[in-house]
């Protein structure tokens, strides 16, 4: 018998006024497993990371997060994204608090942690991550790579035990890219559970345990990196591979 | 650098010329109008004006203190009034429509009116247990009245604040309550300062209005001198103390506004 699985998700439908955005999605997550989402901008990749965190309401089917049934009803909501860290495409920081105090809002606000407990790990975190000597700084001060440097870590003081990361590097400039992605790749080595939207194939190819194809509102093909690069089952798969590759991205 | 220092210089010189010729005029054209004599007796009078400045600036400090205590109670109950308006969910549909209501109502209503109702119906119903003192019915007039203004400059700067703000804080595990103390209301309350500076400044002035119910503050004392003396130079001696009050939170506010556009400024320039 198996440990239950990470993250589960079962014939999840979810629909924008009449636009159905995820039209039965169903995926599995063992830990330490590092997923990767592709597929063209308004495939469902984002929407459903967000439904994942809670951020928008499934209409059908069900998430469970390592055992425990989170679009149940009568869930709390805030207890569930206590365990799951997201990272957004634009950062979202809070300009109005330092770094120190970005990283450190949640583990004393959420968790209930005690300040000099929640800032001694935020500047182990941020020391871990190149970002030591920029804990008194306001985001508006940092780059682009550090901004998003700092969202990982912001999410990471939850001691999360899945990670959702949303095309964390779209809007990097493509020389700040780089930084991002070996900041996730050494999370994946140090075994987080991660479930990523991204553009960045070769990175996908690279560091995913396994890839999902998303296309309108399904995954239309799942598997290991090496067979949906090299060998895509699917027609659409091929097209929207071709079309990167067209685009000098793989 | 010099030749900028220069033409500030020049500029400087231009302005100040140019204002001279401008006051001038206006001086000259008024005093030699056919009326100037009598204004002058009527408005501009040195005996009377020295006698007033003798009760009306210790009249005035009520008009502070009514600013103060009112300002006190409509910054908390202004934000309390925001809030229930942006709620959430059919449930709250009763307090987002209070709020709806009241703001609209408060916005509508003229203050003087809102002053004379309170001020004169109130310890007209002969209730034992409330208050039956104008000044306390003047203040509480004017802190509902500018309670309504005030929520809405709330309201704006908390809608200003951009939804990511928000899912990047729930995303946390913060609650909808907690979201906002921490994350969303600092950043919108620091957006609308100079507005709210710019609403104290009308209810400095509005503070006036609670001599109508016989409360004398500066101007009640300014009308029982003018009719002590048959002159109208009280009014004058009034409103030249209301404006200097009134001038160095203007400037505070242009400053602040400035401020916060250098800022956005240098942390564009810094990205």
């Amino acid at each position: 018998m198996t440990a239950a699985p990470a993250l589960l998700l079962e014939g999840v439908h979810k629909s924008f006024d009449k636009h159905e955005v995820l039209k039965g999605i169903d995926l599995a997550l063992e830990p330490h497993d590092v997923v990767c989402l592709i597929g063209a901008s308004g495939s469902g990749k984002s929407t459903l990371l967000r439904c994942v965190n809670l951020l928008e309401p499934i209409d059908q089917g069900r998430i469970v997060l390592g055992g425990d049934e989170i679009t149940a009803p009568g869930v709390k909501v805030d207890r569930v994204r206590r365990r799951v860290g997201i990272v957004f495409q634009a950062f979202n920081l809070f300009p109005h608090m330092t770094v120190l105090r970005n990283v450190t809002l949640g583990p004393i606000r959420a968790l209930g942690a005690s300040r000099a407990e929640a800032e001694a790990e935020a500047r182990e975190l941020l020391g871990r991550f190149g970002l030591a000597d920029r804990a008194g700084d306001y985001p508006d001060r940092l780059s682009g790579g550090q901004q998003q440097r700092v969202a990982i870590v912001r999410a990471l003081a939850m001691r999360p035990e899945l990670m959702l990361l949303d095309e964390v590097t779209s809007a990097l400039d493509p020389e700040l890219v780089a930084e991002v992605l070996s900041v996730i790749r050494e999370l994946a080595e140090s075994g987080m559970t991660m479930l990523i939207a991204t553009h960045e194939m070769s990175f996908a190819r690279d560091i995913a345990h396994r890839v999902c194809f998303l296309d309108e509102g399904v995954i239309l093909e799942e598997g290991d990196p090496e067979q949906i690069f090299t060998a895509p089952r699917e027609p659409r798969t091929q097209q929207f591979l071709q079309r990167i590759v067209a685009a000098g991205r793989l | 650098m010099r030749a900028s220092a220069a033409s500030g210089r020049r500029s400087t010189l231009i302005a100040l010329g140019s204002t001279i010729v401008f006051a001038v005029v206006v001086v000259l054209l008024v005093t030699n109008a056919p009326g100037w004599p009598a204004v002058k007796r009527a408005f501009f009078d040195g005996e009377v004006f020295r006698e007033s400045l003798e009760v009306i600036p210790e009249a005035f400090l009520l008009n502070v203190k009514i600013f103060l205590v009112a300002e006190a109670f409509i910054l908390p109950f202004a934000l309390l009034i925001a809030i229930l308006r942006g709620l959430p969910g059919p449930v709250f549909f009763p307090l987002r429509a209070l709020a709806v209501v009241y703001a609209d109502f408060f916005r509508g209503v003229p203050t003087i009116l809102v002053i004379y109702m309170l001020g004169f119906g109130a310890p007209a119903l002969g209730l034992s247990w409330i208050p039956i003192d104008p000044l306390f019915w003047g203040v509480v007039a004017l802190v509902l009245v500018y309670s309504a203004y005030v929520s809405e400059v709330y309201r704006a700067g908390i809608e200003s604040v951009h939804p990511s703000q928000e899912a990047a804080a729930r995303s946390l595990g913060l609650s909808r309550a907690k979201a906002l103390r921490f994350v969303i209301l600092p950043q919108a309350v620091r957006r609308v300062v100079p507005p709210l500076l710019n609403d104290f400044i009308g209810l400095q002035k509005d503070t006036a209005l609670v001599g109508l119910l016989g409360v004398v503050e500066a101007f009640r004392q300014s009308q029982i001198e003018a009719a002590n003396t048959f002159n109208y130079t009280p009014y004058v001696v009034t409103a030249i103390i209301f404006i200097l009050l009134t001038i160095p939170l203007a400037r505070l506010t242009d400053w602040l506004v400035a401020r916060d556009r250098r800022r956005q400024l240098a942390a564009a320039g810094a990205r």
